[in-house]
């Protein structure tokens, strides 16, 4: 009936299996209390079956900071057993230690990194190109609650079963069942799977909702970087996540069905499964950080009161980084002895990726220069990002160099490398994208005070906690070791878990930053929708803005479309009329077709088959229903946009006026700008 | 100040061999050449930052400056350089440190078979029908020439003082030429994550005088256990923090065995596709 | 045609807008799916060799068998174009009738693979036995789901066309299924000739 799952999957075994169950059911709770503390009804109608890309693209982030945290606790946990297991077990068992830095990698990959690139571009894109949604909103909300349902997985692992120790990569034969026979690597692949299709029809969604939903006037040439960075992604995904999903597929069959893809024996070739990971691993590794970059050259105009400089070279730069991410994935091993022409090919391509890159850098150092430099926490962000990314390019280089990889493969220099890519590159990006758009998405900013000390935490610890394993790599010190013999390394080991409590404090002041900012949200409104004085289309609406986003589609007239409407002094202009505007209705079809692919996920692990047969049949009903159904629309009418517009202008008068008294900055701010430009 | 870090002693800084030497200074050299841009970026990011300060209203403000072809052609063509010398590095150091390529020697080169097993090296002598568990021993100054397989998942074989690594994997025989030029006892391990066993899964690799690795030898021969196939099947069940082992003697073939057992249908393949050969003359 | 009467609140331009935008994303969605197929085709040809001294494609193909898959295929294809152009006439009873007309060839074409996949897993040649079987089942086989899937959604498309007439959001349906199916037509022609005609010689 429950096919291999007994009352054993329970963590009643170790005090840490055990722990860790706790804090996942407590979590669980805590989400349920607050869901029911806002009203079920309310969280169900405004939230969970909402297909408005603004609300999808709050909760994706809600799910990406939640995951940090998940994935940050694995990370400590990791740091404090190396700290302390020199000559010694510590006080995690290999079994546990290799579940650890498996589910650190998955989570902060496929389910913090990509769900808070997701909402990013759910919140922001719609808005930066001046239309009313995404193209399918519907398949917006299917993509959210398939990673919400990959995620669901991941966590579950940790208390029915375990998860799997084959790292983030799940390489076999390791991964096969042969040597994991347990249910781990199954929740590895189920929930990179089912998250993995979201992110395609994730990419789908916004290669047309890019090419096809711009506003008037809106040339390619005139999106805005972030946006850019936002479409080369979305390719990316639609043309990289295959591998991915076919890589997984095939090692499902290996394990659940006794097929020979990737087992040693049988006629199976385990390094088809290594291109394959990596067909899509490397292209993965620039879906992540393109948009980080476009949020860099967005933060970086604005606050350096500035033109992007280069945007030409940017936008070309970001198109060559995407081409050329498809030709260098075997540089992921150089040690499989592939022979020294394909390696030195593999080698030069990989480091031609550092010219484009080099090139942004530059483009984005003379957008500061002669600027009016404000130093907000998203800004403080860009350039701890530069500095210290520029270090992680030249490691990076240094292993593209097949020799030097013999060396530095699969040691910790590797993975000093890759975080010091990952965290300034990617995370810093989007915790500046964060900060910056988070009033467009709540009509309050966040305290910059607490910003900017989570900003210097980060920075601090990520130096700690990642300068020793570059020199720990140098000593020879492999990657994923459990224990260690060597003396030398444990003072860089305790140095690396300093760095990492420092980092600590940094997530604690974000947090603190929330619940200040909230606290204190009277006094930090942003009643214009143009908090920071931006300069792309995302500021012309109101913080947060209406469902529709605009009333009236804007006219483009340049690259800078908001700044260049203020500069002629018709951003605001009220429009003689409005007219009916034709919105998606809600649907419960995402969420339900979410839940019935994490059952599927769930039976398909433990090999309950009826209920995977009963949960893929309701997903197909689901699908059927919803593929008749010709009602899934609604019509807001012109009287209630007037409505919602009347209101808007109301408040920016009384701003106004209240600046012509009190010499409040926004309102002073404003006409002077325009003048001045 | 890197002795106190222990830095000095660090295998890949101060390598025990040609080609270890050769590919640390690849990696010295490529940092070098790369730290003539990330330097003046690093200095250009701090120097902008302060200069063009929203407070300091005494540095030019361009709000609207946003193109000039001359820095544009630069910021292209530095990296471009850049790249173009280290790819000319890349090309011939990937060629020379090719690890399947013999090495350049007037010794004859010493060969040894590398079997990684759950979680421990196997090391058999086919010279001196001699085998050894997690120890490898090899007379300095004279090329190490290396088998490598697996008689498990992949493995990775590295002995970070005398050069880089590459995967064993079963059924695939790989190549890696070492030379240790003075003698010495080095760390070696698998690098690539096996299971539970995967911390202990090291070993010392002796580059011994000719005297040293002649009593080796004498040594090995004195042991009690031989590796017959049945001794071979204990052994390669799993074990963690397998003490070292010497086996006086070792069943013929063995490592070819071992790589026979997963590419059964890859001979099997090429006797048919021999057998369609000869039918059709 | 009677367009029911939630439809009219937006002016025609934009309802086209959003059909096009619509057959825009499929063809994202074919071409990622195409990537699927391309890698299952390289996984196959690398798997190819690899019988572990099991049968082989030469003992277990059938030309003949292919051939007449393939017949069915391309007649259903056919038979859907045929019912592509009637709903460009407006022709409600033609459109039905050649959709059913392609089910029943679909449906005969999964039924004969059926059939094949059968015969070889009761000859002990089923995809567990090597890894050129594991590459061939998963190939032949998610080609096979594809079409199985196509036939779920024709037999869709018939109700809704039988209940709600040949309304605008139903022939957008409709054109995107021909894609689809026409798709998977292409995708056989690629396993016939990569599979059972190397696999035969």
């Amino acid at each position: 009936m429950l096919g291999k799952l007994t009352i054993d999957a329970l963590p009643f075994y170790s005090w840490v299996a055990m722990g860790g169950a706790v804090v996942t059911v407590l979590g669980g709770l805590a989400v349920a209390a607050t869901i029911m503390r806002l009203g079920v009804r309310y969280t169900w109608s405004e939230w969970l079956t909402t297909v408005d890309h603004k609300r999808i693209g709050i909760m994706y982030i809600m799910l990406a900071l939640v995951m940090l945290l998940r994935g940050f606790a694995d990370a400590i946990m990791m740091r404090a057993q190396q700290a302390v297991a020199f000559n010694s077990d510590g006080y995690l068992p290999p079994d546990h230690f290799d579940q650890i830095f498996s589910s650190h990698g998955t989570i902060m990959i496929f389910f913090m990194a990509m769900p808070f690139l997701s909402g990013l571009m759910n919140l922001v894109v719609p808005q930066q190109i001046g239309a009313r949604d995404v193209a399918f909103p519907f398949m917006n909300s299917v993509s959210l609650w398939l990673s919400a349902a990959g995620a669901g997985l991941v966590l579950i692992s940790l208390v029915i079963g375990t998860f799997s120790t084959a790292g983030w990569t799940g390489y076999p034969p390791y991964s096969g069942l042969e040597y994991s026979p347990d249910v781990g690597v199954d929740y590895w692949i189920w929930a990179v799977l089912i998250a993995g299709v979201g992110s395609t029809l994730t990419g789908i969604n916004f290669i047309v909702t890019i090419l096809k939903r711009r506003a008037p006037g809106m040339t390619l040439m005139r999106m805005p970087l972030f946006t850019w960075t936002a479409f080369c992604t979305s390719v990316l995904m639609t043309f990289a996540f295959p591998a991915l999903t076919v890589a997984c597929a095939l090692l499902a069959l290996d394990r659940t069905f006794g097929m020979h893809f990737f087992t040693n024996t049988g006629g199976g070739n385990p390094m088809n499964y290594i291109n394959l990971f990596w067909m899509w691993g490397h292209p993965e590794v620039y879906i992540l950080i393109l948009p980080a970059f476009g949020i860099f050259s967005e933060v970086v105009a604005t606050f350096s009161r500035k033109r992007l400089f280069g945007y030409a070279s940017l936008v070309l730069a970001t198109a060559s980084i995407a081409i050329l991410s498809f030709t260098v994935w075997l540089h992921h091993f150089f040690t499989m002895g592939a022979g020294a022409n394909v390696n030195a090919v593999f080698g030069i391509a990989t480091m031609v990726i550092a010219v484009p890159t080099g090139v942004k850098v530059f483009d984005w150092l003379f957008t500061m220069f002669r600027g009016r430099i404000e130093f907000h926490p998203s800004m403080l962000w860009t350039l701890g990002f530069i500095v210290s990314f520029v270090i992680g390019g030249m490691t990076g280089v240094l292993l593209a160099l097949p020799p030097a990889d013999y060396l530095m493969h699969n040691s910790v220099f590797l993975v000093a490398h890759f975080h010091n890519m990952i965290i300034p590159g990617v995370l810093f990006g989007y915790f500046a994208g964060y900060m910056y758009w988070f009033p467009k998405a709540f009509g309050f900013k966040l305290n910059e005070q607490w910003g900017k000390r989570s900003f210097w935490c980060w920075v601090i610890g990520f130096y700690l906690a990642f300068m020793p394993l570059y020199v720990l790599g140098f000593m020879g010190m492999p990657r994923r070791m459990e224990h260690y013999n060597a003396p030398e390394w444990q003072p860089y080991l305790i140095v690396a878990m300093l760095g990492v409590c420092i980092i600590l404090l940094g997530i604690v002041c974000m947090i603190v930053q929330i619940m200040v900012s909230i606290r204190q949200r009277n006094k930090a409104l942003d009643l214009t929708g143009d908090p920071w004085n931006g300069r792309t289309l995302e500021w012309l609406t109101s913080s947060p803005a209406a469902p529709y986003n605009f009333a009236v589609l804007p006219e483009v007239c340049d690259r800078d479309a908001f700044h260049d409407m203020k500069v002629h002094g018709i951003a605001y202009r009220r429009p003689a009329r409005y007219e009916d505007i034709e919105m998606p209705k809600s649907t419960a079809a995402g969420v339900l077709l979410g839940a019935f692919a994490f059952l599927l996920g769930f039976a398909m692990i433990w090999h309950i088959w009826w209920l995977a047969i009963a949960s893929a049949l309701a997903a197909a009903a689901t699908l059927i229903a919803r593929g008749c159904n010709d009602d899934t629309e609604y019509v807001l009418p012109a009287s209630e946009v007037q409505r919602i517009e009347d209101g808007r202008y109301e408040v920016m008068a009384s701003i106004v006026r209240a600046g012509a008294t009190e010499g409040e900055p926004v309102a002073a701010r404003k006409p002077s700008l325009e003048r001045a430009t | 100040m890197l002795s106190g870090c222990g830095l000095s002693d660090a295998p890949i800084i101060s390598p025990k061999g040609p080609i270890a030497l050769a590919e640390r200074d690849l990696l010295f050299t490529a940092t070098a050449v790369m730290l003539l841009v990330i330097i003046p970026v690093i200095v250009m990011t701090f120097l902008f930052a302060w200069r063009y300060r929203a407070s300091n209203m005494k540095a030019r403000y361009a709000p609207n400056w946003s193109f000039s072809i001359p820095l544009e052609a630069t910021v292209w063509l530095i990296p471009a350089a850049i790249v173009m010398a280290l790819g000319h590095l890349l090309w011939n150091a990937t060629h020379k440190l090719d690890p399947y390529k013999r090495l350049d020697s007037a010794a004859a080169p010493f060969e040894v078979q590398v079997v990684a097993q759950d979680w421990k090296w196997l090391f058999i002598y086919p010279e001196q029908r001699i085998a050894s568990v997690n120890e490898l021993a090899f007379p300095s100054g004279r090329p190490l020439s290396l088998k490598i397989t697996s008689d498990t998942v992949m493995n990775s074989f590295f002995i970070p003082a005398l050069g880089g690594q590459i995967y064993a994997m079963a059924g695939m025989q790989a190549r890696l030429h070492l030379l240790a030029d003075q003698p010495g006892r080095f760390t070696g391990r698998n690098t690539q994550y096996s299971g539970d066993g995967f911390a202990d899964q090291h070993f010392e690799a002796i580059a011994a005088s000719k005297p040293d690795f002649e009593n080796w030898i004498a040594k090995v021969r004195q042991s009690q256990d031989t590796l017959d196939a049945a001794a071979y099947r204990a052994l390669a069940a799993p074990s963690i923090a397998h003490p070292v082992t010497y086996y006086s003697s070792v069943a013929p073939n063995l490592f070819e065995t071992i790589l026979a057992k997963y590419r059964g249908h890859k001979a099997r393949d090429h006797q048919q596709a021999a057998e369609a050969a000869n039918r059709k003359f | 045609m009677n367009l029911p009467a939630v439809i009219p609140a937006l002016p025609h331009a934009d309802r086209a807008e959003a059909y096009e935008q619509r057959a825009f994303g499929f063809w994202l969605y074919l071409m990622s799916d195409a990537l699927i197929f391309a890698l299952l085709f390289a996984t196959y040809v690398v798997m190819a060799p690899n019988t572990d001294g099991g049968p082989t494609g030469q003992t277990l193909f059938s030309l003949s068998r292919a051939f007449v898959e393939t017949l069915l295929l391309l007649f259903s294809s056919a038979a859907f174009g045929v019912a592509a152009v009637a709903m460009a006439a407006g022709k409600k009873a033609e459109v039905l009738r050649w959709l059913l007309v392609t089910f029943i060839l679909g449906l005969a074409f999964v039924a004969m693979e059926i059939d094949e996949f059968r015969g070889m897993v009761l000859a002990g040649a089923g995809p567990d036995r090597s890894g050129f079987l594991s590459a061939f089942f998963t190939l032949v086989g998610t080609h096979g789901l594809h079409v199985s899937a196509g036939l779920i959604w024709i037999l869709v498309m018939i109700g809704q066309i039988a209940v709600k007439g040949l309304t605008a959001p139903v022939a957008s349906r409709l054109s995107r299924l021909g894609l689809f199916w026409h798709f998977l037509d292409i995708v056989w022609v690629g396993i016939f000739s990569v599979v059972y005609l190397p696999g035969v010689m």
